[in-house]
């Protein structure tokens, strides 16, 4: 028995095998995603993202078991950094999770960013697939701690939530690009802390001043502290509000399709990748030309356009 | 793309010693390999799992409380009946040497214990797990 098939029965440990195939990018990769492609429902997929200690995980951690109450089948993924000197990463994000079921209704998986800077690693989004088509109805992403620019997770979820704390800075910050642009709804969590009250005031006077949304979604500041569950289920109704909204404005569907014209331009982009300039690299074709570039003879303009040239011929 | 080694770290029972298993953590991360650490408390059966999820090629363990010879047949036990027997156990702790023959017996790769250099824990899995093959096929 392959191991797809076995995925196909629900063996876990064949959905595990499945991820690391997909994760490692192993030969005919491409071919699985593209059969759990097929089986692909509508999992809804929720991504928390935030500053590093903001509380993502424990906020996955509460947010899983109301879920999983409710009779969802939830899984998780959650991304941590790769050391861009050594490669190796230590994955901490299960630490904070706690007493989940091992029926099969729940899953979670940690991922190494490998070498990625948009708070996931490059294969994030193609395990979600997997996730859904094993028959997980809520997919939970987490991203690695980010700053402002890390904000790959707009093109993997339908909702994506955005935690801060008490201490993440003044009405400046909160009115800087990136970041701030990407919530569907702002968390405050550890909102028991001094200087809350401060942050959710300044969030939403910079939410008056900011052009409103195209789909008229009003972003909720809603306060949690996760350690004891305090405003999760506020926050889970917020998720919820905004689910219905995306639904009814249509904008659900905008966004998905949006998504998946991204999706096709990143396989595109990174076949090329794979398939040309790390061939490039690894063959060692390129010495020759700095040769030739530090003799005055050529400039990297000039190879880079020969290189093309060669490879759509 | 290299195949990154993914190694579960866990401390099971009740001993809230972690500062061992935490240097461990630390050095394997240096090592290249992706640590997944689960932290305290875990009884063999989320460990398992965890393993299980995380599909990791080694699982290894920190015991301080004397419990070994308990926690680690517990945990063999669960990975046979989760089927998951081919993930390498290897573990550390305060372990007399009559226990550690015993528990390589059982089927724990391989026990580590005070005074052992990191490294040799690092050469260890390196080397177990280059030497591990599969013949699964995919699809």
């Amino acid at each position: 028995m392959t191991v797809l098939e076995r995925f196909y029965e629900g063996d876990i440990r064949a959905l595990s095998r499945i991820i690391s195939h997909i994760e490692n990018g192993r030969e005919g990769y491409r071919d699985v995603l593209s059969r759990l492609y097929d089986r692909v429902g509508s999992s809804l997929r929720l991504g928390i993202t935030g500053p590093p200690g903001a509380g993502k995980s424990t906020l996955v951690n509460c947010l899983a078991h109301r879920l999983l109450k409710q009779g969802h089948k939830v899984g998780v993924v959650a991304v941590d950094p790769t050391s861009p000197f050594t490669g190796g990463a230590l994955l901490g994000d299960r630490v904070r999770m706690s007493d989940f079921p091992t029926d099969g209704s729940f899953y979670f998986r940690s991922m190494a960013t490998r070498g990625a800077s948009g708070g996931l690693a490059n294969a994030t989004d193609n395990v979600t697939i997997a996730y859904d088509a094993f028959g997980f109805d809520v997919t939970l992403l987490e991203t690695v701690g980010v700053g402002q620019v890390e904000l790959d997770i707009v093109d993997s979820c339908d909702t994506v939530a955005v935690v801060v704390v008490p201490e993440s800075g003044d009405s400046v910050q909160t009115m800087k690009a990136g970041l701030m642009e990407i919530a569907d709804i702002f968390c405050v969590n550890k909102s028991d802390r001094p200087g809350a009250e401060r942050i959710i005031s300044e969030l939403r006077q910079m939410l008056k001043m900011r052009k409103p949304p195209e789909d008229k979604w009003s972003i909720p500041v809603v306060r949690t502290v996760a350690t004891s569950t305090d405003g999760v289920e506020e926050l889970e109704e917020a998720i919820n509000k905004h689910r219905a909204h995306m639904g009814e404005s249509g904008f659900f569907e905008k966004r998905r399709r949006y998504q998946i014209r991204k999706k096709i331009l990143t396989v595109l982009r990174n076949r090329f990748q794979n398939e040309f300039v790390d061939r490039l690299r690894e063959q060692g074709d390129l010495d020759q030309a700095v040769d030739e570039i530090l003799a005055k003879k050529t400039n990297p303009f000039e190879v880079g356009d020969n290189l093309y040239r060669r490879f759509s011929a | 793309m290299d195949k990154k080694i993914r190694v579960l770290l866990a401390k099971p029972g009740l001993d809230g010693h972690d500062r061992g298993i935490k240097v461990i953590a630390a050095a394997f991360r240096d090592a290249g390999f992706e640590v997944i650490y689960t932290g305290l408390r875990q009884t063999p059966q989320m460990i398992v799992q965890a393993a299980i999820e995380e599909d990791v090629d080694a699982i290894g363990v920190s015991i301080l409380s004397g419990a070994h010879m308990t926690l680690f047949p517990a945990i063999l036990d669960e990975m046979k009946a989760k089927n998951a027997g081919d993930i390498i156990l290897f573990g550390g702790g305060i372990i007399p040497d009559d226990d550690k023959e015993e528990l390589e017996k059982l089927g724990v790769a391989k026990v580590f214990t005070p005074g052992a250099p990191t490294e040799q824990a690092i050469e260890f899995l390196k080397k177990t797990i280059a030497d591990k093959k599969s013949d699964e096929k995919i699809m």
